[in-house]
């Protein structure tokens, strides 16, 4: 399962996106999302597993995201990847969807 | 002459020009009333004419284009507008402007007789007589140029790019990222607006569609085409604007300012040369363009530097700017004239000069190939190469359009019509096909006679046409263009057609033709050309008198042309003149029989065939030549022209000749190629020999007889088989 549910309580969802987002895994991670977006008041998506974004990808967070502001669901990223950090950024899209970014020492590049 | 005298003479020349500018122009107002470059042209011409006369004192002229100058120049300004009743004021004005000048100049400047004055007054009357004023609608200033989420973006040292992806873009193996990240080589984003507008909510958001759009700041050193560039494979997918940096425009405005005003460029070719705008920018505004003037909204027509502006891919300056530059170019261009005025005899001893030259070269030619001169051979080469340039162009410089002369009878038509009360419309086409200044100075009686018999003869009454069930209005067609070697200039209407029983009874009446006769239809039509005959019961003063269409005729075949009619009753008459191009010099191709060369020229030659019975045989006896099954008549030149049978069977040539509709084969025994002619004419003594059209001297100083094809093809047909003529002979009772 590329998207996996780690804390779930009250209407408050903890999810981990374990795989690449991109144009060959839209499709499935489209529908697992807003299945979760229904029942859901805060979500939160860790990104640390994602290894590759491409803008498909891109356009599914920011489809999450104009999904969740339109029912007032709350909606974070955290633990975004490397791959996540540098497209967000070349896109000047960090404040877009303002999470705060931490950045790893381990990363090679940005 | 005097110096005054001379000045006087360009004085009138100059006018002349400038009036029939100006009926051109009043004339093309008719059809398209707000053209506010015609109008301009209008202005100019009046104005001219005014500061002209002013400085040989012509008062007269002065006082009398001040007023049509001011009257223009209310129109240019918007003040007052123009319509049917203005145009034919001012077109009035024009022939009395030209009345005006030819009284000073034939009577010294001296006062106006009465009916002059009395005529100037009453046009300045009609011209600055009542009108409402009217204003144009103030154009609406340009909006100001902002991003589409609302939020200014403009950055003064930045390129705008907007990237708007199509759904089908991630489909179609796009990814938007990259394109992003291979621009940052080329410069720095300064800023970057990822924005998804179009993208819907729930479940009719398919992820695997494109719904981004972005639009950059960008900076960068680089030009609009190799930013272009980067996005070059996502142009299907992705609708693309790349507005240059306001820095830029400055730059662009100098380029402009610095671009040559020598030639007259389109905009979008003029901002794609300063590196403005890219070819593909122009493209897509274009076909933007063409798509708004297919719709029935009025509004959405709007010239190309609008649209450019409307899609974001040029500032306004940059537009304003170009659009003066090219007004100002082809106001520069109008101003410098162009044309140089030549002496006509100049002009023709240059041509007669090439021809020797054409001659001479070949006598070279001739010379370097008999020694075997193999390093000279290549300079002849070249120079031949040179020489059947300054041919061309020599000969082009007496090439004229035919278009002035067509839109002469613009006014005819107009005038005519009125004076008939007939609404005849006169269409003109081909007006750029070319040809020689002499041809067409002396096809201008001929045309202008045939058009007035369409006219008058041709277009029924608007009641007659409404009758007939034709719409009221009729028209006349003046058309030209080129056909193998020659022009061809048909006037055509829609009127009523030739009656043949009129033109048959008349002929017989007027003794041109007995009444056993038996014609056909096109012998019939050609009746009309003999002297003495009209179908018209009353002459009026345009035609109708029964001269004319011989003098026509006579004209047209003396430019060594030829003239036919075709008709059909109640739907019109086509006459159709075909005029050799140039009287000068053509390119030939020479054949040889016996001793004697002749040259055929080379635009009515259709074919060499070499004489083998697989692919063409001759039969004697029925006076015909297979050609691949085709049948066509033949005429052997030594024996038409030497008049003495060869003996000896050589191997024999055919030319397949052209002409027309008709076709035929010359037989020869020798093929010396193509060969640069020029034409001699024969004089008086031989002009009545059939067959031929002049001659020319070949390099080694011989000459050359140029055949009269067209009149070659007709002795052929005429050449009865053998077997026809013993048919003919065998009496007639054994028939029966």
């Amino acid at each position: 399962m590329a998207i996996d549910v780690i804390k779930k309580q009250k209407g408050a969802i903890q999810l981990a996106i374990r795989d690449e987002m991109t144009i060959y895994t839209v499709l499935e991670q489209k529908q697992q999302l807003t299945e979760y977006l229904k029942s859901a008041r805060q979500i939160q998506v860790d990104l640390a597993g994602v290894t590759e974004i491409d803008s498909a990808g891109l356009q599914l967070l920011m489809f999450i995201k104009q999904e969740s502001t339109r029912q007032s669901t709350q909606f974070t990223l955290v633990r975004h990847s490397e791959a996540v950090v540098e497209v967000l950024e070349l896109l000047d899209l960090v404040t877009h969807f303002g999470d705060p970014i931490v950045i790893s020492a381990d990363w090679t590049s940005s | 002459m005097t110096d005054l005298d001379a000045t006087l003479s360009i004085f009138s020349q100059e006018a002349e020009q400038l009036l029939a500018d100006m009926e051109d122009a009043l004339l093309s107002l008719e059809a398209n009333a707000d053209d506010s470059e015609t109008i301009n042209t209008l202005f100019r011409a009046m104005h001219t004419i005014k500061g002209s006369s002013g400085l040989f004192g012509f008062n007269a002229v002065v006082a009398f284009s001040h007023e049509a100058e001011s009257v223009l120049d209310k129109v240019r300004n918007g003040e007052r507008c123009i319509d049917a009743e203005l145009i034919s004021v001012l077109l009035e004005s024009k022939d009395h402007t030209a009345k005006l000048i030819e009284h000073c100049l034939e009577n010294n400047n001296a006062p106006l007789p009465d009916q002059l004055a009395d005529v100037s007054e009453q046009l300045i009357r009609k011209l600055t007589g009542n009108h409402t004023s009217t204003h144009l609608p103030s154009t609406t200033p340009p909006s100001i140029l902002e991003s589409e989420g609302g939020e200014a973006i403009a950055f003064d040292d930045n390129w705008l790019i907007s990237l708007e992806f199509q759904q089908d873009a991630f489909r179609n193996g796009m990814d938007p990222l990259s394109f992003i990240r291979y621009l940052k080589t080329l410069g720095e984003i300064k800023r970057i607006l990822t924005i998804a507008p179009t993208m819907p909510s729930g479940n009719d958001m398919d992820p695997e569609s494109c719904y981004l759009h972005f639009k950059i700041a960008f900076q960068s050193d680089a030009s609009k085409q190799a930013i272009e560039a980067v996005f070059e494979f996502a142009a299907d997918d992705c609708e693309i604007k790349i507005l240059p940096p306001n820095s830029k425009v400055d730059d662009y405005l100098k380029l402009l300012a610095a671009q040559d005003e020598t030639q007259l460029r389109r905009l979008g070719d003029m901002l794609v040369m300063i590196g403005a705008l890219t070819e593909n920018d122009v493209r897509y505004a274009l076909m933007s363009q063409q798509s708004a003037q297919n719709s029935p909204d009025q509004a959405a027509n709007k010239p190309l530097g609008e649209i450019l502006v409307e899609q974001q891919l040029i500032q306004q300056p940059v537009v304003e700017q170009a659009l003066l530059k090219q007004e100002q170019t082809k106001q520069k261009i109008a101003s410098e004239a162009n044309y140089i005025r030549v002496d006509a005899g100049k002009l023709g001893q240059l041509i007669n000069l090439v021809g020797e030259l054409v001659i001479s070269s070949a006598a070279m030619n001739l010379i370097v190939e008999r020694h075997g001169l193999n390093d000279a051979g290549e300079v002849a080469a070249s120079m031949n190469a040179l020489v059947s340039s300054i041919r061309d162009t020599a000969l082009e410089l007496r090439m004229v359009q035919i278009g002035e002369t067509f839109s002469r009878f613009r006014r005819v038509v107009r005038d005519v019509s009125k004076e008939l009360s007939k609404d005849i419309e006169l269409y003109i086409s081909g007006g750029e096909t070319e040809l020689d200044k002499t041809v067409v100075e002396r096809i201008n009686d001929p045309l202008m006679h045939l058009i007035r018999n369409s006219l008058d003869h041709g277009i029924e009454t608007p009641e007659q046409r409404v009758a007939a069930g034709k719409p009221a209005q009729g028209s006349v067609h003046l058309n030209a263009f080129h056909h193998s070697g020659h022009i061809v200039i048909q006037i055509a209407d829609d009127g009523a057609g030739l009656n043949s029983e009129k033109i048959v009874a008349k002929a017989i009446a007027n003794g041109l033709i007995s009444a056993d006769q038996n014609l056909s239809q096109q012998e019939i039509y050609n009746l009309i050309f003999a002297a003495g005959l009209s179908t018209k019961e009353q002459a009026t003063n345009l035609s109708g008198r029964g001269v004319g269409m011989d003098v026509v005729k006579k004209n047209i075949e003396a430019l060594r042309g030829s003239v036919s009619i075709d008709s059909e009753a109640g739907l019109g008459t086509t006459i159709s003149i075909e005029l050799p191009l140039t009287l000068a010099i053509i390119d030939g191709f020479m054949v040889g029989c016996d001793q004697d060369r002749y040259i055929i020229p080379l635009s009515m030659v259709d074919e060499c065939v070499e004489m083998n019975p697989s692919e063409c045989e001759i039969d004697e006896a029925e006076h015909y030549i297979n050609l691949r099954g085709q049948v066509l008549p033949y005429l052997r030149l030594g024996e038409y022209f030497s008049k003495h049978k060869k003996a000896d069977k050589k191997r024999e040539s055919i030319v397949v000749v052209k002409c027309g509709q008709n076709k035929a084969g010359f037989v020869v025994d020798e093929l010396h190629g193509e060969h640069q002619t020029v034409i001699k004419p024969l004089g008086k003594v031989f002009e009545n020999l059939k067959g031929i059209t002049g001659a020319t001297v070949l390099g080694d100083g011989n000459v050359a007889l140029i055949l009269d094809v067209q009149g070659l093809i007709q002795a052929a047909i005429k050449i009865p088989s053998h077997s026809h003529r013993a048919l003919n002979s065998i009496p007639q009772r054994l028939l029966q």
